[in-house]
C-alpha cells in the first residue's frame, strides 16, 4: 500500500491534483459507509477521509450534521471506524480519519494512534485542535503521532495569520489543509477566490503539499480548486448524494458516479 | 488543601491541565484579537470608567445584600445573607459580563453580537445592550428552552433581538452554543460572539470572570461592613459557572471562607438525568475547553437535564475544574424537587421570587447552615429573579391550571411584530 506522500506525489507527477473523499463512519451503517467509501475509491477519489461520528460537530453544516446524527444514533463507536478504517485501506487507498478532538482524548491519545497503525491508517485531521495545545499531555498528539509515524493534519483557514500559517504548516505531515472560506462544511455554488490567496499564502511559508476543503461539490469546481491546490477534498457533496439516495444501493452508485466527475474535474484542472 | 490555586491562567488559559482553546484554526485570530483587546481595556483607564459609569447608573449597580432572617430559620439558625443580583437590570448578574464585553465589541468595532442562551437570562441581557449601544444582535436558543423560557423570548424580541430557536441535538443550551460557535466562525470579520459564562476558548473563562467579580468584591465589603467579619462560607449555582466564579473570586485567598457550588442534580445524579458535572461527568474537552464534562466511554457528551434551564449544561468552566481537583471549592448536586423546595421557601419567607436557578444555591445554603450551625454566616449569591420561571414554578405547585399563563407568554412570541427587513422587532 502506498502512503499519503507517495500518492500525492504521484498525482503531482501526474500534472494533477489528488482527489480526497469524506464519509463519516455509520451512516447509513458501518456496512453501508464501507460501501459507500469503496465506491468513492473506485469513482477515482485517490485519498479517503473517514469521519469519526461526534455530538457536537462545530466544523459542519446541516449535510453532515445529519448524517452524523444518524450513525450515532445506530450506535457507531470508535473501534467501528478502525474497523471501517481497516476495510477501506484494504482497497489501497491511503486513509485518514477525520475526528474531533474529545474522542480522541477519551479513547487515550496514544491507544487511538496506536489502534489507528494497526487498521492501516495513514494519519488523522483534527479540526479543532491546533498545534497550540498539540504538544502536552493530556492531549500529547505530537507526540503519539511522532512515536506511531501517522500523518497529521492541521487546518488553516483564511484568517490565519501569517506566524500562525508558518507555525500550523511546521506541525502538518501529509499535508496542510486550507480551508477554502470562513465557515462551516457545506456544499456552495460557488468557490471564492480565498481559497486560491490562501494556498498562494501557505506555499510563501511550506513546501509541504496544500489541500482546499470546504464548499468543493462538484467537477467544475474541482476542476478550478485543482489548478492551485495539490489536493481538492470535498466532503458534503459525497454525504448529500448518499442522504438523497433512495436506497443504500442507489447512494452507493451516486457516490461512485460523483467521484468520477470529479475525478475528471482534477484532471482537467491543469490543462 | 492540596495545592496552590492558580488564579490567573497562563498566557494560552490554562488553569492546571483545563482551559486552553479547542477550536477551529478559523478562530484563532479573533481569539487572539479579543485577548489582546481585552488586556488592553482591562488596563484602560477609560474603558473602566464608562464600564463602571453603566454599571452604576443603568444596571444599578452595588446590589445590596439582605439579611434573610426568616429564611434562616430553615438553615439552622446560621445568618444566611442573600446577594442580590436578581436586582439588576434584566433581571440577573448576566448583565455584568455583557455590558463588559458589548463595550469590548463596540471599541473593536464590531457591529454585530450573537449570544447563546439557556434561560434566557444571557440573551435578554445582550439584546439590551446590544440596543443601548446600537448593535445587530442575533441569539441562540434551544427549541427546547423557548418553550420552558418563553416570557424570555418576547422580551429579547422586544428588545430588537432575532431569536433563532436550535433544533439540532438535545434542542438546549449545549446545541444553541454549537450553532452560535458555527454562526461565528462564518462572521467573525464584523461579529463579536458575547459567550454567557465562564467557559469556551480563552480568554473567555478569565474574561467573564472579571466582568463578574465585581459581585464578589462588592459583597465581601459589604459583609464586612454590616457583621464585621467575613463570611464562613460562600454559596452560589454554577451552570457554567459565573455567577459562582463572581462571587468566589473575591474570597479565593480567605482560605478560612468556605467556597461551595451547587450544580443540577436534576432527578438525581444515580438517574442519569441531571448537570452535575463534578459527580456524575469527567475530564474531556467541550466548546473550546478542557474540562468536566458529561460524556461516554466514547467522548460523545450526554444530555444533561435539569428544571432550570440555566443549569442544563454539560459542561462546566475550566476554572470550576480546577478548583474542584484542588480542593479550594466544594461542589455538590442538588435535585429539581430540592431547589423547588427552595424556591417555594424563599418565596415565603422573604418575599423574594427567586430564579430556578438561584434556587439551587438557597437550598444548599440551607444544607451549609445546617452543617455550619447558628454561629455561621452564609452568603449566598442570589443570582436572578424568578419572574421568567413563574409559568414552571406554577404548574410545578399546580397553583393555576396549565394554560392560563403561559398562553399569554407563548401568544407574545409568536406574534412578535415584523419589521420592513422581516426582522422580529
Ligand atoms: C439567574 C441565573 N443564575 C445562574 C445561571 C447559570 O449560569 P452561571 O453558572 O454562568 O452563573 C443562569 C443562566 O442562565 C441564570 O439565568
Amino acid at each position: 500500500m502506498r502512503g499519503l506522500t507517495e500518492v500525492l506525489e504521484a498525482a503531482r507527477a501526474e500534472g494533477r491534483a489528488a482527489l480526497v473523499g469524506y464519509l463519516p463512519a455509520g451512516y447509513p451503517s458501518v456496512t453501508g459507509a464501507v460501501d459507500a467509501m469503496l465506491a468513492m475509491v473506485r469513482g477515482g477519489v485517490d485519498v479517503v477521509e473517514v469521519g469519526l461520528p461526534y455530538s457536537d460537530p462545530l466544523m459542519d453544516g446541516p449535510t453532515i450534521q445529519r448524517a452524523v446524527e444518524v450513525a450515532l444514533e445506530h450506535g457507531t463507536t470508535t473501534d467501528d471506524v478502525f474497523t471501517t478504517v481497516r476495510d477501506v485501506a484494504g482497497s489501497g487507498a491511503p486513509t485518514l480519519v477525520m475526528s474531533y478532538w474529545n474522542p480522541v482524548e477519551r479513547y487515550g491519545v496514544r491507544r487511538f494512534s496506536e489502534a489507528l497503525v494497526a487498521a492501516g491508517g495513514a494519519g488523522v485531521i483534527t479540526p479543532d485542535l491546533t498545534p497550540d495545545e498539540a504538544g502536552t499531555a493530556p492531549s500529547d498528539w505530537l507526540g503519539a503521532t511522532d512515536a506511531t509515524g501517522l500523518d497529521r493534519v492541521f487546518l488553516v483557514a483564511p484568517s490565519s495569520t501569517e506566524d500562525r500559517l508558518r507555525f500550523t504548516a511546521e506541525h502538518c505531515r501529509g499535508f496542510v489543509y486550507a480551508a477554502s472560506t470562513m465557515g462551516v462544511t457545506g456544499t456552495r455554488s460557488a468557490v471564492g477566490d480565498s481559497a486560491e490567496t490562501l494556498v498562494r499564502r501557505v506555499r510563501a511559508v511550506t513546501d509541504k503539499p496544500v489541500c482546499v476543503g470546504l464548499g468543493v461539490s462538484d467537477g467544475n469546481q474541482a476542476a478550478q480548486v485543482a489548478s492551485f491546490a495539490d489536493g481538492v477534498i470535498v466532503g458534503s457533496a459525497f454525504v448529500r448524494a448518499l442522504l438523497d439516495a433512495t436506497s443504500p444501493e442507489a447512494g452507493v452508485r451516486a457516490v461512485e458516479q460523483l467521484a468520477g466527475e470529479l475525478a475528471d474535474g482534477v484532471r482537467r484542472g491543469r490543462s | 488543601m492540596s495545592a496552590p490555586v492558580r488564579r490567573s491562567p497562563d498566557s494560552g488559559g490554562h488553569f492546571g491541565p483545563y482551559g486552553g482553546r479547542f477550536v477551529p484554526e478559523a478562530l484563532m485570530a479573533a481569539l487572539d484579537e479579543l485577548a489582546a483587546a481585552y488586556e488592553k481595556a482591562r488596563l484602560d483607564d477609560a474603558f473602566q470608567t464608562e464600564l463602571t459609569g453603566l454599571l452604576t447608573t443603568y444596571a444599578g449597580r452595588p446590589s445590596p445584600i439582605t439579611d434573610a432572617r426568616r429564611f434562616a430559620e430553615h438553615a439552622g439558625g446560621a445568618r444566611v445573607l442573600l446577594k442580590r443580583e436578581d436586582l439588576n437590570h434584566t433581571g440577573s448578574h448576566k448583565i455584568n459580563n455583557v455590558l463588559g464585553q458589548a463595550l469590548l465589541a463596540r471599541d473593536m468595532g464590531k457591529t454585530r453580537v450573537i449570544a447563546e442562551t439557556g434561560a434566557g437570562q444571557h440573551g435578554v441581557a445582550t439584546a439590551t445592550a446590544a440596543a443601548l449601544l446600537g448593535l445587530e444582535c442575533v441569539v441562540y436558543m434551544g427549541e427546547e428552552d423557548t418553550r420552558r423560557q418563553a416570557l424570555n423570548v418576547a422580551r429579547m424580541r422586544l428588545l430588537g433581538a432575532e431569536v433563532v430557536p436550535v433544533d439540532a441535538g438535545s434542542r438546549t443550551l449545549k446545541d444553541a452554543i454549537n450553532e452560535a460557535m458555527r454562526d461565528w466562525v462564518t462572521s467573525v470579520e464584523r461579529t463579536h460572539y458575547i459567550l454567557g459564562t465562564v467557559t469556551g476558548p480563552h480568554p473567555f473563562p478569565d474574561m467573564v470572570r472579571d466582568f463578574q467579580r465585581i459581585i464578589g468584591d462588592e459583597a465581601r465589603q459589604q459583609v464586612l461592613d454590616l457583621t464585621g467579619r467575613l463570611p464562613d462560607a460562600v454559596v452560589a449555582c454554577v451552570g457554567g459557572g459565573s455567577n459562582a466564579m463572581g462571587i468566589f473570586t473575591a474570597f479565593l485567598d480567605d482560605t478560612d471562607v468556605r467556597l461551595f457550588g451547587f450544580e443540577a442534580g436534576g432527578e438525581g445524579v444515580d438517574s442519569g438525568r441531571h448537570a452535575a458535572r463534578m459527580s456524575g461527568g469527567s475530564p474531556g474537552v467541550l466548546h473550546g475547553t478542557r474540562t468536566y464534562v458529561l460524556q461516554d466511554e466514547m467522548g460523545q457528551t450526554l444530555p444533561s437535564h435539569s428544571v432550570s434551564a440555566g443549569l442544563d449544561y454539560p459542561g462546566v468552566g475550566p476554572q470550576h475544574a480546577w478548583l474542584h481537583d484542588t480542593g479550594r471549592a466544594t461542589y455538590a448536586p442538588i435535585t429539581d424537587t430540592e431547589a423547588m423546595d427552595a424556591f417555594a421557601l424563599l418565596c415565603r419567607t422573604e418575599g423574594i421570587i427567586p430564579a430556578i436557578e438561584s434556587a439551587h444555591a438557597l437550598s444548599g445554603a440551607a444544607k451549609v447552615g445546617l452543617d455550619l450551625g447558628p454561629d455561621a454566616i452564609v452568603l449566598v449569591n442570589l443570582s436572578g429573579r424568578g419572574d421568567k420561571d413563574v409559568d414552571t414554578a406554577a404548574k410545578w405547585f399546580a397553583v393555576i391550571s396549565d394554560e392560563d399563563i403561559v398562553e399569554s407568554a407563548v401568544a407574545v412570541v409568536e406574534e412578535s411584530p415584523q419589521d420592513a427587513s422581516g426582522q422580529g422587532w
